[in-house]
């Protein structure tokens, strides 16, 4: 039975990918150390792809602890992060190294 | 200022936790101390390289290099966890008397040690490089001085390495049969925490799709950037909000590596 299962998750692995639905696409611009838009809305339960572009000199971290999502994003990178599905709410995110500045919010509905 | 030493702290805590633990769990395998640092400093140097590489990493996979990367450092630390917690279920008795008092022939080979280097150095290398650029950044474009900005980060630094040190010389109290049920049960749970955070990592990446949607969610009770928040997350994988998926690999983890430990565990006595 549990190999079974795992079976299971091994192949469905591979197969993930085949089954991508088209994604909803939202660009996050950071610069002077804020998130523009810093509100961003989306429809509910559905898979997200934030594109995020930092144009500052120094690197940010993308964080997020509703939404779960951590990730850095180098001086004047692009860094690709999936969100959802997301029930309706208000998700907060914050660019952990300038924390006091960098505020957004995703915003479900 | 800080701010500084609270995200360095941050950073180092959880593996200065990973190591701590580690470490009293090997407290009685000769040569553990040396076996350890190795991995440590490798970790450190990855670090300093994979900083400097970070422009390229982050453009690979369409801006999912990143991920990618930690797919690979969190799969290889999870194996090699995997890995000592078999050979130390086979060799119960060396690691619950203490080897040297046994007179154990430290030639008797290195047993589970370069596995246990190889997911500290894994450890460093994630939490590491995340440092080294954030640290970077700052001495680059920051109002503060240089010298406020560095002593801050050691602080940060230093104080995580004592937690670190804190959860080792808490261990060191316990009597070493007993020590060995809770390293056990603690390896364990921080193999748990590092297929939580791969599942999280593939859904990040949307590599994975299915149950994403989130298990609990007890911020209002705990919150991930909490003192205890974070040290639970290093010690037992705590996570605030975590998808159903993270909390499937977390225990299908403890669950896979304890069976196989079982069966490995009988298999020697019977043979």
């Amino acid at each position: 039975m549990r190999k079974s299962f795992i079976s299971i998750l091994v192949i469905g692995a591979f197969l993930a990918p085949l089954a991508q639905a088209a994604d909803d696409e939202v660009t996050l611009i950071i610069k002077n150390h804020q998130f523009s838009p810093a509100e961003i809305k989306v429809p509910t339960n559905q898979r997200i792809k934030l594109s995020v572009h930092n144009q500052d000199s120094t690197p940010e971290e993308f964080e997020s602890h509703s939404l779960n999502r951590e990730k850095l994003i180098p001086a004047g990178a692009k860094a690709v992060i999936y969100i959802g599905p997301l029930k309706a709410g208000r998700y907060d995110f914050f660019g952990e190294f300038n924390p006091t500045t960098a505020k957004g919010v995703v915003v479900a509905e | 200022m800080f701010g500084t030493g609270l995200i360095v702290f941050r950073e180092t805590l959880e593996a200065a936790l990973f190591v701590g633990i580690v470490a009293a769990a090997t407290r009685s395998v000769p040569n553990r101390t040396r076996w350890l640092m190795l991995g440590a400093v490798a970790g450190m140097v990855g670090s300093l390289l994979m900083a400097t590489a970070m422009d390229q990493i982050s453009d690979w996979a369409n801006g999912l290099g990143q991920d990618l990367v930690n797919v690979v450092i969190l799969s290889v630390a999870l194996l090699m966890l995997t890995w000592h917690t078999i050979w130390v279920s086979t060799h119960a008795r060396e690691m619950t008397e203490d080897a040297r008092r046994l007179g154990a022939d430290a030639s008797q080979g290195i047993g589970s040690l370069w596995a246990v280097a190889l997911a500290v150095a894994m450890t460093v290398l994630r939490e590491g490089a995340e440092t080294v650029l954030f640290v970077a950044g700052l001495v680059s474009g920051s109002p503060e001085g240089i010298t406020t900005l560095m002593l801050s980060a050691t602080l940060g630094f230093l104080l995580g390495v004592a937690a670190g040190w804190l959860i080792y010389s808490g261990l060191g109290q316990v009597q070493p049969r007993r020590l060995f049920a809770i390293t056990n049960v603690l390896i364990l749970m921080l193999a748990g925490n590092l297929a939580s955070q791969l599942a999280r990592t593939l859904q990040q990446a949307d590599w994975l799709q299915w149950l994403s949607e989130r298990a609990w969610d007890s911020s209002e009770l705990l919150t991930n950037d909490s003192l205890i928040g974070m040290v639970l997350h290093g010690v037992i994988g705590y996570d605030a909000s975590p998808s159903q998926l993270q909390v499937l690999f977390y225990l299908l983890s403890i669950l896979l590596i304890s069976s196989a430990a079982r069966h490995m565990r009988l298999r020697s006595i019977t043979a």
